[in-house]
């Protein structure tokens, strides 16, 4: 039998998701014993200019995570996708954006002003990062910050979607099986199941028939029952958006889910379809008593788009931008 | 309408696009009316009949925008008034939550509105739908920046025949 060959690589992306493969543990003895892993830059020597000599398709599966944000992060998206049979977008990043995805909230500009410039450390001569820079050895490059924050499937085109931040170790064993039996489902599929986290949430019998919420308390203001569902505390908990599959590590921790694993298939905008969940579980009538509810909730956007952000219908829009308008108007 | 895609391009001639959501027992029957009384109102507003305001998901609303529209309209019958006891009050608290999203996101104030018509105001019709097309067109075009799409599609037919022949990643 012969080994399939596998590139694991890093985009906009913290380092969780190689956490995540390291924490098959014993599992992952198996795993190299079936796979040759050509490239992974953070545990392997091999060089970009390594897959850059192989010929076409020479990979069988890419698992890229990280959102794409810089020139670099798109090249090296671009030279997996041609090397290799399949790309597996690789975590929540890769997926719906993830945590980087949530620099879409501001534009490129702002960012670097805000890092560079505005920031208390060092920078006394107001230097910021430039693509070319001549020395007195020669023209020094830097990768391109681009306007915004990708998904990898914006990016290049994916076969399938290993979700989670990072994806949960049952999901990667079940892929990896999946790949190496020739068992993989229908191109452009999310590797996990497509139900409700609260299905196979363990707090799930306590789950009320009706939510009657009169406050929303953040985990740090008050005390969360361990053994009653969270969401019925008052408790801002994702679950009845998100997929299941992650076997709810959040809710055990006595953490309300966050949303990391993405929307099951039926959801075309996870923030909007929040938004329809939530508004769903109080019973405010007076548009005062409504406001003054919601003003409970720190955030609302951040919170429903913390890791889909790229991935949401509205992409990226910028309080005062109107690209097109503004262009006519000048 | 072809003639409103053609002008989007020239601000001085947009038409603004609004796309409507009205409940089946309220707005939409006074939609009805103000048509049988013959109420003259700007042709700009699509109108899509849905059973309740509570039916109506805002990610229909968001939908819509990314679709081209340039406003949303929400109608539904007054408090108190909802053929389904409580669809108008949920309608009321979605659209409450969704707003505070689209604010963040940068979407104008006028861009989505809920009005509550009852089946009688014909008259609020068409001054709601006047209204709102002139705010809109003051506004001028939304224009979402368009959501990035790979471009290369021949590489990915190239591909994905290299794994037909093969059948699959499994050699073994």
């Amino acid at each position: 039998m012969v080994n399939i060959k596998a590139a694991f690589n890093w985009l906009a992306s913290c380092g969780g998701c190689e956490e995540a493969i390291v924490d098959l543990h014993e599992e992952l003895l198996n795993v190299v014993e079936a796979v040759d892993i050509v490239y992974w830059p953070c545990a392997l020597d091999f060089k970009k200019e390594d897959v850059e000599r192989m010929t076409d398709g020479e990979i069988d599966v890419s698992f890229i995570n990280g959102a794409v944000r810089t020139s670099d992060e798109e090249e090296t998206a671009v030279l997996l996708r041609r090397k290799s049979k399949y790309v597996i977008a690789f975590g929540s990043c890769a997926h719906l954006g993830g945590i980087p995805g949530m620099g879409n909230f501001i534009s490129a500009k702002e960012i670097l002003r805000n890092s560079y410039l505005e920031s208390p450390s060092l920078n006394q001569n107001e230097m910021t990062p430039q693509v070319e820079t001549r020395q007195p050895e020669g023209i020094v490059t830097l990768p391109r910050f681009c306007d915004s924050v990708r998904t990898l499937d914006q990016t290049i085109p994916v076969d399938y979607y290993l979700p989670g931040c990072p994806p949960p170790t049952r999901l990667i064993k079940e892929a990896l099986r999946a790949l190496l039996g020739g068992e993989l489902p229908a191109r452009g599929s999310v590797l996990a199941p497509d139900i409700a986290q609260c299905h196979e949430c363990p707090r799930k019998v306590t789950k009320p028939d009706e939510f009657h919420i009169t406050e929303w308390k953040r985990p740090h203001e008050a005390v969360i029952d361990p053994e009653r569902c969270i969401l019925a505390q008052g408790f801002l908990c994702l679950g009845p958006v998100t997929r299941c599959g992650c076997d709810s590590p959040c809710i055990k921790a006595n953490m309300p889910c966050t949303g990391c694993i993405g929307p099951i298939s039926q959801i075309k905008d996870y923030g909007a379809k929040a938004v329809a969940a939530i508004a769903s579980l109080f019973d405010n009538r007076e548009e005062h008593e409504i406001e003054a509810t919601l003003d409970q909730i720190i955030d609302p956007a951040g919170t429903v788009y913390r890791y889909c952000l790229p991935a949401s219908q509205l992409f990226q829009r910028l309080p005062g931008e109107n690209k097109r308008h503004n262009e006519v108007c000048a | 309408m072809s003639e409103t895609d053609v002008n989007n391009n020239d601000l001085h001639l947009f038409e603004p696009r609004i796309v409507a959501f009205f409940c089946n027992w309220c707005t939409y029957t006074a939609a009805d009316l103000a048509g049988v009384s013959r109420l003259r109102y700007a042709p700009n507003v699509r109108v899509i009949r849905v059973m309740c305001s509570g039916r109506l998901d805002p990610q229909f609303v968001v939908s819509a925008l990314r679709q081209g529209a340039d406003g949303v309209l929400i109608g539904g019958c007054h408090p108190g008034d909802c053929h389904y006891q409580e669809g108008n009050f949920k309608a009321l608290r979605r659209y409450k939550l969704l707003k505070r999203l689209l604010r963040t996101m940068g979407i104008e104030e006028e861009r989505v509105r809920l009005e509550w018509i009852a089946a009688s105001e014909g008259d609020k019709v068409q001054r709601v739908m006047n209204e709102m097309t002139e705010q809109i067109r003051a506004l001028g075009p939304l224009c979402l920046t368009p959501i990035p799409q790979p471009d290369f599609e021949s590489l990915q037919e190239e591909v994905l025949t290299v794994v037909r022949e093969e059948g699959g990643v499994c050699h073994g």
